[in-house]
């Protein structure tokens, strides 16, 4: 089969500018987008430049844009991104990564931005007290929270997606987050709390995620980066009840506790007490918080202009008519003592290829198997076990 | 049709102008809208970051009220849906969990049970082409939105995770907006920010991070000759309307372009006057879009 692809051609060195080059290339549809790349330059132009080594998945290295979405070259089939493509015409449009300078055509600088930032994060153990004779020994089921974070390669495809790096380089970034839990979320690990506090307080740390799910869509590994930064604010601000500077803490707390409180989301109180960690009246008296009330007063004063608030609805909120069952499900689950998450990634999800049938659910993994518990500081090496 | 229809807190907060716009559309595209005015908020990410089972259980209480309507529940907030999906995946992937989050409803007298494909939770968008139908949206515009520029901004719950959010079935959820919006007789403008995110979940946590971003996509719409842009999602319409006067700061330059709700737009072309469907409760003012719209009628 003929495929069109359609390349983002770049060299620095020529002092010219970048440009696309429309290349075609036999091959079955089956075989990778990696597989026409190398065919092109041994058929036809060595120049180009792409780095790759072990062409399955494994190493990482042949991260690039396809069709606007990052991922591997080299597990993308030439049939699937042909179809997939709105050009309709199935060019298959193969560029650069996002968010990183490029070096030459689709190489781009990994060492400026996404090495860099693994650095920043400290990504070793930290272990306290003498080491032991031999390995540090760990509960199996402890490391179990952490499988999804130490399956990245580290191929960059989240660094090169992720919006908030778009609009802020300085962000630690999904990979490098990601790269946090492992060591946050690790037993032996005697920094645990100093990781949480130095990414909390970071202002392009943790709370500089903008949520967008970027990330985890184009992970080639299913590591979900940002749900391991939601790991680490959970860790920060439930365990550790770290007060950051940048309303991480004060914003959880305050939407949690609205909601509590009335059932739905009072919107104008959300703002004032995510400046005062969480707390309404703190949030009139607290100079930070009222510097930040102030900075917002131009919103506010729109708000009320266009009709979308009025003052009534600002400071008065309806709690809803079952509201004493909302405040029941909170204590029950709060008076549980310890965090239960299903992880899907190790569970695995039933539904995925059946047929949504009756008996679908008969073979899921049982809770007792799945379901981890996330605890506090206290519990040292009990992270991760299972609930039973 | 009818649906067990779940508002979301900001459309009955901050943007009573969607809550207001949907109920006067309704008729015309013959969705009749029993309201879950008991339940509760979704958590829109954050609950989620604080606690799962606790999210997980407030959104079966939704679910679980809306199954006793009996018929499929429509919500019209992006981010409701990619929040509420998520708890689905987990309550549907695992029956021993789902017990479990029941045993929390039970003394409500409630259950959530496994959706599936039999029972669904749909973001209005998706209702209109899956379950009404571009064709027969097309047959009840009165007045095509011919010369109408619009750009669509879907939100980000509403696109990824792509795994959790029915793309296997409909692959072209990503580009419903598009297609409503042709279907409308407007033109749809192609620029970088459509599937970006607005900044929302992080105005007060990183400012300049959020704002940039809103101020950003807004310029693109606006310099790809977008009259108003649309969206499925209050969320993001409090991030690219009534914050736009701060976005300007950040992207250091003017912007003002209104930001339509969805049912704002069908509204419209179905035939209702921008007063009765809140166009002067946006902080960008839709005058321009008024105007463009009257002209459609007097020619």
């Amino acid at each position: 089969m003929s495929f069109d692809l359609k390349v983002r051609r770049y060299d620095p060195e020529s002092g010219e500018s970048a440009y696309w080059q429309d290349i075609q290339v036999e091959l079955g549809p089956e075989r990778s987008v990696l597989d026409a790349i190398l065919k092109f330059k041994a058929d036809t132009d060595n120049s180009l430049g792409i780095r790759c080594s072990c062409q399955a998945a494994i190493c990482g290295s042949c991260g690039v844009r396809i069709n606007g979405q990052s991922r591997l070259a080299c597990n993308t089939q030439l049939g699937v991104a042909s179809e997939e493509g709105r050009s309709k015409d199935g060019t298959i449009v193969v560029e650069p990564m996002g968010n990183m300078p490029v070096l030459k055509d689709l190489i781009v600088d990994m060492d400026a931005v996404h090495w860099k930032k693994i650095q920043r994060v400290v990504p070793w153990l930290l272990p306290e007290g003498e080491p032991p004779e031999r390995e540090y020994v760990v509960p199996a089921e402890s490391m179990i929270d952490i499988t999804q974070s130490m399956a990245c390669i580290q191929c960059g495809a989240c660094v090169s997606a992720c919006l908030s790096m778009e609009v802020d380089p300085e962000f630690v970034g999904p990979a490098a987050l990601a790269k946090a839990y492992r060591f946050v979320g690790d037993p032996r690990d005697s920094q645990t709390e100093e990781r949480l506090r130095d990414l909390a307080e970071d202002p392009h740390g943790i709370y500089d995620c903008t949520h967008c799910f970027a990330c985890i869509e184009v992970c080639p590994k299913d590591v979900a980066p940002m749900s391991q930064i939601m790991r680490l604010r959970r860790r920060a601000s439930g365990d550790y009840g770290i007060k950051d500077s940048n309303n991480g803490y004060g914003h959880e707390k305050a939407f949690v506790d609205i909601v509590r409180k009335y059932g739905t989301l009072h919107e104008s109180q959300l703002l004032p007490r995510s400046y005062a960690d969480g707390s309404l009246v703190k949030s009139q008296v607290r100079p930070d918080s009222l510097k930040q009330l102030a900075e917002g007063l131009p919103t506010v004063i729109n708000g009320l202009r266009s009709g979308k608030v009025s003052p009534v609805k600002a400071i008065w909120h309806k709690k809803l008519p079952d509201q004493d069952q909302v405040r029941r499900i909170y204590h029950e689950v709060e008076s549980r003592g310890e965090r239960i998450e299903l992880n899907l990634y190790i569970v695995g999800d039933e539904a995925e290829g059946d047929e949504w049938g009756p008996d679908a659910g008969a073979e899921a993994p049982a809770m007792g198997d799945a379901a981890e518990v996330a605890t506090g500081p206290e519990a040292g090496t009990e992270q991760g076990a299972a609930v039973q | 049709m009818k649906v067990a229809y779940w508002p979301g807190c900001v459309s009955r907060g901050f943007t009573p102008e969607l809550h207001g716009s949907m109920a006067a559309v309704a008729p015309r595209l013959d969705l009749e809208l029993i309201e879950l005015d008991r339940a509760n908020c979704c958590g829109a990410g954050v609950i989620a970051e604080h606690n799962q089972e606790l999210v997980d259980t407030l959104n079966a209480r939704t679910f679980a009220m809306a199954q006793q309507t009996g018929v499929q529940m429509m919500n019209i907030c992006s981010t409701c849906q990619g929040a509420q999906s998520e708890c689905q995946q987990r309550l549907d992937a695992d029956p021993d969990y789902r017990a479990m989050i029941n045993s929390h409803l039970e003394p409500e007298g409630l259950t959530y049970e496994r959706g599936g494909r039999e029972w669904t939770n749909k973001n209005l968008l998706w209702l209109l082409v899956e379950d009404i139908g571009l064709d027969a949206l097309q047959e009840k515009v009165v007045r095509p939105l011919e010369g109408l520029r619009v750009a669509p901004f879907y939100g980000c719950y509403i696109v990824r995770p792509t795994g959790r959010l029915g793309y296997d079935e409909f692959p072209e959820r990503d580009f419903y907006l598009d297609q409503v919006i042709e279907a409308l007789g407007a033109t749809t403008v192609d620029y970088a920010g459509s599937h970006k995110c607005c900044g929302f979940p992080v105005i007060t946590m990183a400012r300049a991070t959020s704002l940039r971003q809103a101020g950003r996509h807004l310029a693109d719409a606006i310099d790809a000759g977008g009259d108003c842009l649309v969206t499925p999602c209050p969320l993001c319409h409090l991030n690219l309307d009534l914050q736009q006067p701060e976005a300007e700061k950040y992207v250091e330059r003017g912007l003002g372009i209104p930001v339509l709700h969805l049912p704002q737009l069908l509204g419209l072309a179905l035939g209702l006057e921008p007063g009765e469907l809140g166009m002067d409760k946006h902080v960008v003012r839709t005058r321009e879009v008024q105007r463009k719209v009257a002209e459609l009628v007097a020619a």
